[in-house]
């Protein structure tokens, strides 16, 4: 499809601005002005409506197909909570505008859904304290890092190594390299959970911190977590909780109970805010009683005479991790999905959701292994090793899907499954949906068996198929030229 | 699986055929085929000092990334710069045209660390 | 309200398949003694009762005053079509682009973000977003960090000092020398920068127009800059882009800014965006995903996620960045307001911008007390000295209905009388007028 920039006609204006109602005012000297103006589009409105309306058809998403892209979670999207974030009253407030003298108290509103997020999160996760700041979950993972680092210097010590399963998401080693660590990979042993021997191994008076995905990424809840967390206690090392599978746990398990130290939580997932094609996310951060003085500044809160304010200075607090209090917006959708559901639809939502995990996994094990073969919770691993017999690799399976019209899971995800296709229905899916891709997914087996070369040629209903990206990566192309 | 004879081995899958005081390096067929097309190799400045298994270089594929190890001590003398704008020559060539970088050998008796192509014919049939 | 599909019917029959008596049964895996200590939540509420409850909150906030404030975050209007066209479900509901072939649209709107933000500041290639202008200054900290393989950045003081809390904030557990040139009423010196530039400095981070609104020519320092084999950052406002010499043009290495004027809401501080682009030669050093174009097996125009192995998905420690969600939806919001504005509007807007912020200077300039610095041009922000304290002068125009600027006590000790002043092309000729009378009355009444 052409680019909005191709379909340029010169002359062509698709805005009209305000009339300029003061005089011109003398220009500044040449040496501080601009060349040659960018050569951005020049379109009608029609051109850029056209143009993106095309461009949004070429999309999978939630609203038109099955997307069960594992750890991913991705449930449906209220569109009540998008009409929460438009509403004036908040989309036009400047965010210093509480830092100045009067302002906290014209900003009462918006304070009042920052506190109360922070407090409902609280609850669920079974923290003290909540910072709303961080605007991803990697972002709420380095903020988590940063706090470790923070209660180690504060005793004085600085630690070398933080401890990350194999199993875990590429963003944990990553978050605790960014932050000065070093990493400890534990292996994963026959039941699927981190290698409690090899983790004992491990862990020593250099070690930091300890990053858990719980349930993991398996699927799996380590019904050893406990002992985890109390032998990383012993060695004064924090214990970090990557909430990306909470959707599984909502109401059944706290982390804060348990002996996590510290949580963030992937809001774009769990809470339904969207994903929007890959951000804006948000990745709140929970930490335990002792690590509060810590978090990051400004930090809400609700004063004796009922009102809401700023803190600004927390002496021991980490910093800034981000300009204002977070992705406001997405925290006003959190806040608005969490007051539809409420408790019981929250404890729902985990019980549905594994619930459709395995009856996904039951109904295809058949046809394709199962990585770990047993009770999951909100997803569950396939290999496609029985496929490669004939040639046939998860990749394959993933662009069948696509031509009968769902999302493919997550696949060579997580790194130790080979060839693994990584599943999460989420809840809300219906039982007719699922049977429907249970269906797909077993007519590609069978077709792997029969004639793989046809599995192996999708897909064919596609705008483009199987773009090259060797070329894309050797011949950099990364923008237009004109 | 594809092994030149005569040159030494790494478990990391790097080759080194050594020729007097000077080693040639590159990786193995294996480790090219695993990694994939090559889309990019990082090639080390000439002059700097590597440690027997310390990190010569970094190779980059679609889909993964690699650390390319020193099979010895030495100095890095010359590099093939036709990678540069060739980092397929690995995939075609791993043994040949795919050379990444010469040494100047600091320790000839490190070669004890390393593999020869029976040694290494047997390492890979292991994995 | 839940949103669950299940018939209770439908639970029996798949529970049964499962080979299960109930749902505790597939939690058997959490020990029972791990029930949580409480749960203690509201119920779900309908639809009506919530919009009820956050309405009133939002009518609360005072968002209708009539806002002079900036800061680096700013208020613009955003056309209808830029919400109507990100507001389409097939691109808000996405996930990321990993699987090309069902993601296309996502694809093809980012390079053309990319490409926009390459031609918006004259640099060669862009990534597709950073999550917000403070925390890609960082990033591109350690971007310089990492291909000059020195540890010492000089930061001038002119950069907005919300950015700097940042980025000493994530270095703190690193071991990088941070050198902050100081100003003096809003500006730095040339001297002070070369005075601290030596050959272990990785970079040096400047922004134009700086935090005061001044704008400078950074081409000489630039250029001293790479004499000492440093790299240099700039943080940029885009919208001033549309006048302002490029930054590419001052041959910056990195250059960095917030695109929340780009078609984003204030919001209350997000969602917004940050971008960052660069050389071409730096580009596997860059964080974040990248777009680019490509052929698929029929030879067909198609767009990739490429250069992954820098991420962390698959270099884990080693990547670049641990970055993963970014600012997608709020990229392609910057990218179809660009395509709106177009190439002729961008001029147009930056120099409305200009025009009212001159006119804005010339009528606070003739207040008694009101000293407007004029020691350099500024783009649409600026600083008026006042006659004392600007804190309070501050608090006594929100009673009358005006979002005053910022008092620049806050950040900088010497500035306790100086009040930092924004006009946006949303600010009209009465309102500007209006503004200087109540300033006036303020002060003098």
């Amino acid at each position: 499809m052409e680019l909005i920039f191709e379909e340029s006609v010169r002359g062509r204006k698709g805005l009209r601005l305000p009339k300029c109602d003061v005089p011109q005012a003398k220009d500044i000297s040449g040496r501080y002005k601009r060349e040659k103006p960018a050569q951005l589009p020049e379109v009608s409105e029609l051109d850029v409506v056209r143009h993106f309306t095309r461009l949004s058809r070429m999309n999978f998403s939630v609203d038109t197909h099955f997307y069960p892209l594992g750890s991913c979670t991705m449930k449906y999207n209220p569109k009540f909570t998008e009409n929460i974030a438009k509403l004036t009253g908040f989309s036009q407030l400047h965010p210093l505008l509480p830092q100045l003298l009067l302002g906290g108290m014209l900003t009462q509103g918006a304070l009042e859904v920052l506190y109360n997020v922070e407090r409902l999160l609280v609850e669920i996760t079974g923290m003290t304290e909540v910072t709303t700041e961080p605007l991803a979950g990697a972002h709420g993972e380095l903020t988590g890092m940063m706090l470790i680092a923070a209660y180690h210097r504060d005793k004085g010590s600085r630690k070398k190594y933080v401890i990350v399963p194999d199993s875990s998401h590429g963003t944990n080693p990553a978050s605790a390299a960014i932050a000065g660590y070093q990493t400890i990979s534990i292996p994963t042993d026959k039941n699927g959970v981190m290698d409690f021997k090899e983790y004992k191994n491990k862990l020593n008076s250099e070690v930091a911190g300890l990053m858990l995905t719980c349930p993991n990424t398996v699927g799996i809840f380590n019904s050893q977590i406990k002992e985890i967390c109390s032998l990383a206690h012993r060695n004064d090392a924090l214990v970090y909780y990557d909430g990306a599978n909470l959707n599984a746990i909502l109401g059944k398990v706290r982390p804060g109970d348990i002996g996590f130290d510290i949580v963030h939580l992937n809001l774009h997932k769990t809470f339904a805010t969207p994903h929007g094609s890959g951000g804006p996310g948000s990745g709140p951060v929970g930490v335990r009683k002792d690590l509060t003085q810590f978090l990051p500044v400004p930090k809400v809160i609700k004063r004796p005479d009922g009102t809401y304010a700023l803190e600004e200075n927390r002496q021991k607090s980490i910093g800034r991790i981000a300009s204002f209090y977070g992705n406001f917006d997405v925290l006003l959708k959190t806040y608005a999905y969490i007051l539809l559901l409420g408790k019981t639809g929250l404890i729902e939502v985990s019980e549905k959701a594994v619930l459709n995990a395995n009856y996904i996994a039951v109904k295809l094990k058949k046809y394709y292994d199962l990585a770990y073969d047993r009770i999951c919770m909100h997803e569950c691993v396939f290999s496609a090793t029985r496929q490669l017999a004939n040639g046939v690799h998860a990749l394959d399976i993933a662009k069948a899907l696509i031509d009968r019209g769902f999302h493919p899971p997550t696949i060579y995800f997580p790194l130790i499954v080979k060839e693994a296709m990584m599943i999460e229905p989420t809840e809300s899916e219906s039982k007719h949906s699922l049977d429907r891709f249970i269906a797909a997914m077993r007519g590609i087996a069978e077709l792997s068996q029969n004639n793989p070369e046809v599995v192996k040629s999708a897909p064919l209903n596609t705008a483009v198929s199987r773009p090259d990206e060797t070329k894309a990566a050797r011949e950099l192309n990364l923008r237009w030229i004109a | 699986m594809d092994i030149s004879e005569g040159i030494f081995y790494t478990k990391e899958h790097e080759w080194v055929k050594v020729e007097g005081q000077m080693a040639t390096v590159g990786i193995t067929a294996y480790a090219q085929e695993q990694l994939g097309d090559i889309t990019f190799v990082e090639l080390p400045e000439t002059e700097k000092s590597v440690k027997q298994f310390s990190g010569l270089c970094s190779i980059e594929s679609v889909k993964a990334a690699s650390d390319v190890y020193a099979p010895l001590s030495g100095k890095v003398t010359e590099v093939n710069k036709e990678l540069e704008t060739s980092p397929e020559l690995i995939n075609n060539s791993p043994f040949q045209q795919g050379w990444i970088a010469k040494l100047e050998i600091c320790d000839l008796n490190e070669k004890v660390n390393l593999m020869d192509s029976a040694a290494y014919r047997a390492f890979l049939e292991k994995i | 309200m839940s949103y669950i599909p299940h018939t209770d019917q439908e639970v029996k029959q798949m529970l049964k398949d499962i080979g299960v008596c109930s749902l505790d049964e597939l939690f058997k895996d959490i020990p029972p003694q791990y029930q949580p200590a409480s749960f203690n939540l509201p119920e779900g509420r309908s639809e009506f009762e919530v919009y009820e409850h956050l309405k009133r909150l939002a009518d609360k906030n005072a968002a209708s005053l009539v806002n002079f404030l900036g800061c680096g975050f700013y208020d613009h209007n955003i056309p209808a079509v830029v919400d109507a066209l990100a507001g389409r479900a097939e691109f808000y509901t996405a996930y990321t682009p990993y699987q090309p072939e069902c993601s296309q649209g996502t694809l093809q709107a980012i390079y053309e973000y990319q490409s926009a933000i390459c031609l918006l500041t004259d640099m060669e290639v862009a990534n597709a977003s950073l999550y917000d202008g403070g925390t890609a200054l960082y990033e591109a900290g350690m971007m310089a960090l990492r291909i000059t393989g020195r540890n010492k950045i000089l930061i001038d003081g002119g950069v907005n000092p919300i950015y700097r809390r940042i980025m000493y904030t994530y270095t703190t557990n690193l071991s990088i020398d941070f050198v902050e040139i100081p100003v003096s009423h809003g500006q730095s010196t040339r001297e002070e920068i070369y005075k601290h530039l030596d050959d272990k400095t990785a970079a040096v981070i400047l922004q134009n127009p700086n935090f005061f609104g001044a704008i400078d020519d950074h081409s000489d320092i630039i250029k001293r800059v790479h004499q000492a084999g440093a790299l240099a950052i700039e943080s940029v406002y885009p919208v001033s882009l549309g006048m302002l010499k490029t930054p590419g043009n001052m041959d910056a290495d990195i250059v960095t800014g917030e695109g929340q004027s780009l078609g984003l809401p204030l919001s209350f501080g997000g969602s917004y965006l940050g971008f960052l682009a660069t050389r071409k030669k730096h580009v596997r050093k860059m964080p974040g995903r990248i777009v680019g174009e490509t052929a698929d097996k029929r030879g067909n125009r198609a767009f990739v996620l490429t250069l992954q192995a820098r991420e962390q998905h698959i270099r884990r420690e080693k990547a670049t960045s641990n970055i993963c969600s970014n600012e997608s939806l709020c990229a392609l919001k910057a990218i179809i307001y660009l395509s709106v504005l177009g190439k002729q509007g961008l001029v147009d807007l930056a120099r409305l911008n200009f025009d009212k912020a001159e006119f804005a200077k010339d009528t606070l300039a003739r207040i008694k007390g009101v000293e407007v610095k004029r020691s350099s041009p500024t783009f649409n922000e600026f600083t008026v000295c006042l006659p004392r304290d600007s804190r309070e002068i501050v608090a006594s125009m929100i009673e009358r209905g005006f979002n005053p600027g910022l008092p620049l006590g806050k950040y900088y000790e010497d500035m306790k009388n100086y009040l930092l002043v924004c006009v946006t092309e949303r600010r009209t000729k009465e309102e500007i007028v209006r503004y200087a009378e109540n300033l006036e009355a303020v002060l003098w009444n």
